[in-house]
């Protein structure tokens, strides 16, 4: 192709640095800065944002984010692997209803779909108007660490379904019978043959549904009440509600460090990476 | 079979867990009664009062003006982008994509803050504007990574053949190569506009003075406990996208079947 066409990159390549870059940059400044210069003159570099950070406080909404995020994707991992399986076994011309249904919910807006839990789970929801009407007593089931797994589990799981799918559809089927053509019942097969093989897919999954469970803050505002703090809330809460950008800025840098962080490692295991952005 | 059983009985109990709460929001977007325990009869009422609600309206009005302009404005410089990318050394490729990378994998959050620093660092007013561009911002590398694949799995030689047969660059780019990766690029376009349509993190962080889209007048609804009007919203957008996956369905059938017909002329 005509090298003259590298010039149609260029006009991205400084939004890029506009619009991606510099924000990134500007977060990192303001979270080594501190908080009663506005000035760029009288800028008054610090790291007092982060030592902060070690406050038994925030260390628990840390590891409590982490904790729950680890929880839902443990949970999108055992209920969504057999999904996966399944529907990769289904013959050709059901897997692609059965995978259009199974897709379908995440077409609908993701705060939709977390309200949607609020109507079922809440204290006169339906769980509890039925619990009434069979004349039991209701129980607090919105607004607890239970509500938030359940709403990252019904929001993330296609996340862990649809990569794990897309690796067993693809395996070659020869190796499981030559695995039973050699004698290995179906459960050695399964444990020595398939899941191996769908490994690079159950990574992917559990990379993509632990990054927005850990920094969700939309699910732990909605079904986890105000009581506790999550990472994210904890941002959210730091920007928009008491505007000190400082410390937030410090928190949502940690933020990301933990997540590429988690994703480099994983990506180790991740055999057949498929070229490109091979950084992050 | 006892295994074949097993396998439905599953599948059935995840497709309640999946459905079980839309459906709960569909029928009680018809009931009259304000509390969720109680079957108040049929009605239209929170369509009724959906419709005539302001905030509602004008969410709706800058969710699709916002979607659309964002996923026409990201498909056309993404596309271009991934063009010239093409003929990128590998290294400074490498970077490029890297960068592009960054929005996909970092979480929204960050990059809503991120933006939200950046405006009002530079003095700039949150609105309709900031929303736009951060739109723009998040849309566009989808679009990279939807055209770029089509254009390394492209003939090289057709277009080396317009070039040899006295086309100008242009000309081939207009007439070889974008025919060529337009399945890329219409997909590039769904994803970006599906993407701003859903959006709400980064919205939130970057919108003010009154502009609001859909997902930030649900939160803020949804905030303040349940209410019967959002599962009437709820039940309209359910029937949108149906409607849409059926059209999509349909064009790309009707795209098989011609494709089939051609094949055997």
């Amino acid at each position: 192709m005509n090298k003259r066409q590298k010039f149609f990159a260029y006009p991205y390549g400084l939004w890029m640095t506009l619009f991606i870059l510099l924000p990134i940059l500007l977060v990192f400044l303001y979270s080594i800065t501190s908080k009663d210069t506005n000035q760029i003159k009288t800028l008054r570099f610090t790291l007092d944002n982060y030592r902060k950070f070690f406050d038994p406080l925030y260390i628990n909404v840390i590891i409590r984010s982490i904790n729950l995020a680890l929880i839902s994707t443990f949970f999108c991992l055992v209920i969504g692997y057999p999904v996966a399986y399944i529907i990769s076994t289904t013959n050709l011309k059901k897997r692609n209803t059965v995978l259009l249904l199974f897709i379908l919910p995440m077409w609908m807006n993701m705060l939709l779909r977390t309200y949607a839990w609020m109507t079922i789970l809440g204290n006169n929801g339906l769980i509890n108007s039925f619990l009434n009407m069979l004349g039991l007593p209701s129980f607090r089931l919105l607004y607890n660490n239970t509500a938030i797994v359940i709403g990252m589990v019904y929001n993330f799981l296609p996340f862990m379904v649809l990569p794990i799918y897309t690796v067993l559809s693809k395996m070659d089927m020869k190796l499981v019978e030559a695995s039973h053509d050699l004698g290995a019942d179906h459960k050695t097969t399964f444990l020595r043959v398939i899941f191996p093989l769908s490994l690079p897919g159950v990574i992917s999954g559990i990379i993509m549904v632990f990054m927005p469970a850990v920094s969700s803050f939309v699910i732990p505002r909605l079904l986890g009440g105000n009581r506790s703090l999550y990472i994210g809330t904890l941002i959210e809460n730091l920007f928009l509600v008491t505007g000190d950008w400082h410390f937030g800025s410090s928190v949502a840098i940690i933020m990301m460090l933990i997540i590429l962080a988690s994703m480099s490692i994983l990506n180790r295991f991740d055999v057949d990476k498929e070229g490109g952005a091979g950084l992050w | 079979m006892v295994k074949d059983r097993i396998k439905k009985l599953y599948m059935s109990l995840v497709f309640v867990f999946l459905y079980a709460p839309i459906a709960v929001l569909v029928i009680y977007s018809f009931n009259d009664s304000t509390s969720r325990g109680t079957w108040g009869g049929f009605t239209l009422r929170w369509y009724a009062e959906l419709l005539s609600d302001r905030d509602i309206k004008t969410a709706l009005y800058y969710t699709v003006v916002v979607a659309l302009l964002a996923a026409s404005i990201s498909t056309i410089v993404g596309t271009f982008t991934a063009i010239g990318l093409y003929s990128f050394n590998k290294m400074p490729k490498a970077i490029m994509l890297n960068l592009n990378y960054l929005p996909v994998v970092n979480p929204d959050v960050v990059t809503g803050l991120a933006l939200m620093i950046l405006y009002l660092s530079a003095n700039m007013r949150l609105g309709f504007l900031s929303m736009l561009l951060s739109h723009i911002t998040f849309d566009i590398p989808y679009v990279i990574l939807a055209v770029l694949p089509k254009l390394k799995s492209m003939n090289k030689h057709i277009t080396e053949a317009a070039l040899d047969l006295g086309a100008t660059p242009m000309y081939a780019l207009r007439k070889i190569v974008i025919p060529e990766i337009m399945p890329g690029i219409i997909t590039g376009f769904l994803i970006a506009f599906t993407l701003s349509i859903d959006d709400f993190v980064i919205s939130f962080f970057t919108t003010g003075s009154g502009v609001t889209n859909l997902s930030i007048v649900i939160y803020s609804m949804a905030r303040r406990g349940v209410k019967p009007t959002i599962n009437a919203l709820s039940t309209l957008m359910l029937g949108a996208v149906l409607i849409l996956l059926f059209l999509i369905n349909k064009r790309s059938s009707l795209i098989d079947e011609q494709k089939n017909n051609g094949g055997f002329i």
